[in-house]
């Protein structure tokens, strides 16, 4: 596995580097079809930021592509204003579910990685395996097991009932025993302990920083996952101060035919609920870029 | 090697916590057929309301200040479809189903059937107050069973004609008052450039109100097994009527409650809207510029001089089963949807229109509505709630069976069949789907 999977990454940097010499035909073409997604990708975002500085009189009646009266900041304030702010309540939870969550993730999936990369016992490919075949399993399909297993410990409807769940990252743990075994030179390991550290302080203040671009990419994949889970805190979570911003705004959408007011919430509410998301690529990419680059070649 | 042995203890302590637990909680849920026993509980009561009605937290705050007692914990989610329903199934599998629910009638068989809910005809309070809710809502709550109650009638969608009191009047058509009047106006329309209405492709539950509005039901149950009747004289009249429409290009065929839809009565496109109660929200945020030239008449009738009414959503609070507290649940209950203030509190916060009979005379219902000319449009619905059919039965599976038929209607949309033949195939499918969960069903 490892050995291809390093062999196509490589091949493909070969290719890559031949890239000067092309002709200028295919590299027009190419500019095209890279301009092309990229419009597709960035005009529902356009959309949506000119949704949400329309009133909700102007939102129907005018062109749906270009300004009105901007009234993005008096749609913000409304939005946090309705329902006693619960709207910024969800915004913290998902923060704190998707921050706090991705962190504790990264550091367990980066630990289990780490342990199965470096250190030999009995079972440890067995162990691999079943993390492997665990990130086969789609996070949809286990929230319902998931359900009546805390229903079992009556907790459902908790903080820990979302919490807990997002902290596994099978997926992190192959990424970051994939990056450990070519990252971390056993060489390094073996001066480490010589020198009379830990096994735990070795990790921390050695193997730690060698595999912080693959942690970075845990991180933010985690991150994201956690963001953008919603099946989970739909089956889980019945108090609304405890919702995740993408529950909360699909409770509100739901009601939009009951209260057609509630519209404008939702599609103000979506946009600013992407922010954080973009800040976290923008922030986190040159580490990111460094990692698969780091990854690639061996 | 270390890491080794306290990996495995860990790992041994986690499964061994999982399966004592497992052991420990596996206890037998008890089926409740008959009533249950509804005898108040010694001291203070703690229980817990899942609702997504918006707003429905400062309703329950008002019981909450006046019963130290009976307290109640609201607990919220997206409508009961969008992901509500499919929790409470969750919960009452697990045996952790909140005390009491908010669920829609066409819903309530779907939960009778699997056992969901409470049977409340012992609460004397609960029996005592059928008088008080229209006839055709305590129908649908007892479904026709004797000492049976398994709902709170909550709110109702009583149906009525929004028209452009304004284009009607510039083009000298009269407003209807029949179906055939209605089909007359709708070819003048035409002429016009504009649509009578529009044909909506998604909202069966819509179409069905028009069956019941006929007398017609599409699902009959006679204690022993269900008829499925989508394919009845009254259901395919009516189909019949709107395929007409269809066919001679005299209604839209935009998908309902999108842009589009706004847009065409925004404009002016389309003219009338059959439509319920809470339809008049729809209008006001859905068509701005159209303020103040609308106006409510009854539902056009299929027999001059007659004044029969459908129906159009509506909801019921139930006891789910596995409550600890079913008399303070009736109690909460029966406060919730019966009490003035509450009532006032639900239609301001929810627009929910009561299924009291004396809901229907509160201050808020009889004063004139700004955006329709100052016409006080609820007498027209409170009017209608009172003339609507009490023996229209849901089935079991509505949700399969509005999709079903969904279905069959976009391809009419689409110029393929007709809507009789999407009832037919929507009634052969039901039959299917019912038999598949071994529910009885007259073939």
């Amino acid at each position: 596995m490892t050995t291809t999977l390093s062999s196509k990454q490589a091949v493909s940097t070969k290719k890559g580097s031949g890239a000067p010499k092309e002709k200028l035909a295919s590299r027009t073409a190419a500019m095209i079809i890279m301009g092309v997604s990229t419009l597709y990708f960035l005009v529902p975002i356009w959309w949506l930021f000119i949704s949400s500085t329309k009133s909700r009189e102007q939102f129907s009646s005018t062109a749906a592509l270009w300004f009105a009266d901007f009234n993005l900041f008096t749609n913000i304030a409304d939005l946090i204003a309705y329902n006693d702010g619960v709207y910024l309540k969800w915004m913290l939870n998902s923060i704190l579910y998707a921050g706090t969550g991705a962190l504790l993730g990264t550091l367990f999936a980066a630990m289990c990685g780490y342990a199965l990369a470096k250190y030999r016992f009995p079972g440890r490919e067995l162990i691999f395996n079943v993390v492997l075949g665990g990130v086969l399993v789609p996070a949809t399909a286990l929230a319902l097991p998931l359900f009546l297993i805390f229903s079992q410990f009556n907790a459902t409807n908790t903080f820990w009932s979302v919490f807990l769940p997002s902290i596994v990252s099978p997926f992190g743990v192959y990424l970051a025993r994939i990056f450990a075994a070519s990252s971390v030179p056993d060489e390094l390991l073996e001066a480490a302990r010589l020198d009379g550290a830990s096994e735990i302080r070795t990790f921390f203040s050695v193997s730690r920083r060698l595999m912080t671009p693959a942690l970075v990419t845990i991180f933010l994949f985690q991150f994201v996952a956690i963001w953008n889970n919603f099946f989970l805190p739909l089956i889980m979570l019945r108090d609304q101060t405890l919702f995740p911003v993408t529950l909360g705004l699909y409770t509100w959408n739901s009601q939009v035919n009951q209260i057609p007011e509630i519209r404008t919430f939702v599609i103000i509410g979506a946009f600013l609920s992407i922010i954080p998301l973009i800040i976290a690529f923008l922030s986190l990419q040159r580490f990111w870029r460094g990692g698969l680059g780091a990854g690639s070649v061996k | 090697m270390q890491l080794k042995n306290s990996t495995r203890i860990a790992a041994l302590g986690i499964v061994a916590a999982i399966s004592l637990t497992g052991c420990a909680a596996g206890s037998g849920s008890d089926s409740t057929d008959g009533a249950v026993d509804c005898a108040p509980a010694d001291g203070k009561v703690e229980l817990s309301y899942t609702s997504w009605i918006p707003g429905i937290e400062s309703v329950v705050d008002v019981w909450n200040e006046k019963n130290p007692d009976i307290q109640v914990t609201v607990q919220t989610g997206p409508n009961g479809n969008g992901g509500t329903y499919k929790n409470f199934f969750n919960q009452l599998s697990a045996g952790n189903a909140p005390d009491l629910g908010q669920i829609e009638y066409d819903a309530l068989p779907n939960f009778r059937v699997q056992d969901g809910l409470t049977n409340l005809a012992s609460c004397d309070i609960v029996a005592d107050s059928q008088d008080q809710f229209i006839d055709w809502t305590w129908n649908q709550v007892t479904f026709g069973e004797d000492d049976a109650v398994y709902a709170i009638p909550q709110d109702t969608g009583p149906m009525a004609m929004y028209y452009r009191a304004d284009l009607f009047e510039a083009a000298g058509i009269p407003v209807p008052t029949t179906w055939d009047e209605y089909a007359a106006a709708a070819a003048q329309i035409r002429e016009q450039g504009g649509y009578i209405t529009n044909f909506p492709q998604n909202d069966v539950n819509w179409f069905a109100g028009l069956v019941w509005q006929k007398d017609g039901s599409w699902f009959t149950n006679d204690g022993n097994a269900w008829d499925v009747t989508l394919t009845s004289p009254e259901s395919e009249e009516v189909a019949d009527y709107w395929q007409e429409l269809i066919a001679g290009d005299l209604v839209s065929k935009v998908p309902a409650w999108t842009d589009e839809w706004n847009n065409a009565y925004n404009t002016g496109n389309d003219w009338t809207w059959i439509s319920a109660v809470w339809g008049a929200n729809s209008i006001s945020s859905g068509a701005p510029d159209t303020a103040g030239k609308w106006a409510v008449a009854p539902m056009p009738q299929w027999t001059a001089g007659e004044e029969k009414a459908g129906n159009w959503g509506g909801s019921s609070t139930a006891v789910l089963t596995g409550s600890e507290h079913p008399y303070e649940a009736a109690q909460f209950a029966l406060w919730l949807n019966t009490d003035d203030e509450a009532l006032t509190m639900l239609n301001k916060e929810a627009n929910l229109y009561p299924a009291t009979k004396d809901g229907l005379s509160l201050p808020v219902l009889s004063e004139g509505v700004e955006f329709y000319a100052n016409q006080p449009i609820y007498d027209t619905f409170a009017d209608a709630a009172n003339q609507t059919n009490a023996d229209f039965t849901w089935g079991p599976t509505m949700t399969q069976t509005y999709a079903d038929v969904a279905d069959g209607f976009g391809e009419v949309l689409g110029g393929k069949g007709t809507l009789g033949d999407a009832l037919a195939t929507g009634q052969t499918k039901t039959i299917a789907a019912l038999e598949a969960a071994a529910i009885p069903v007259n073939k």
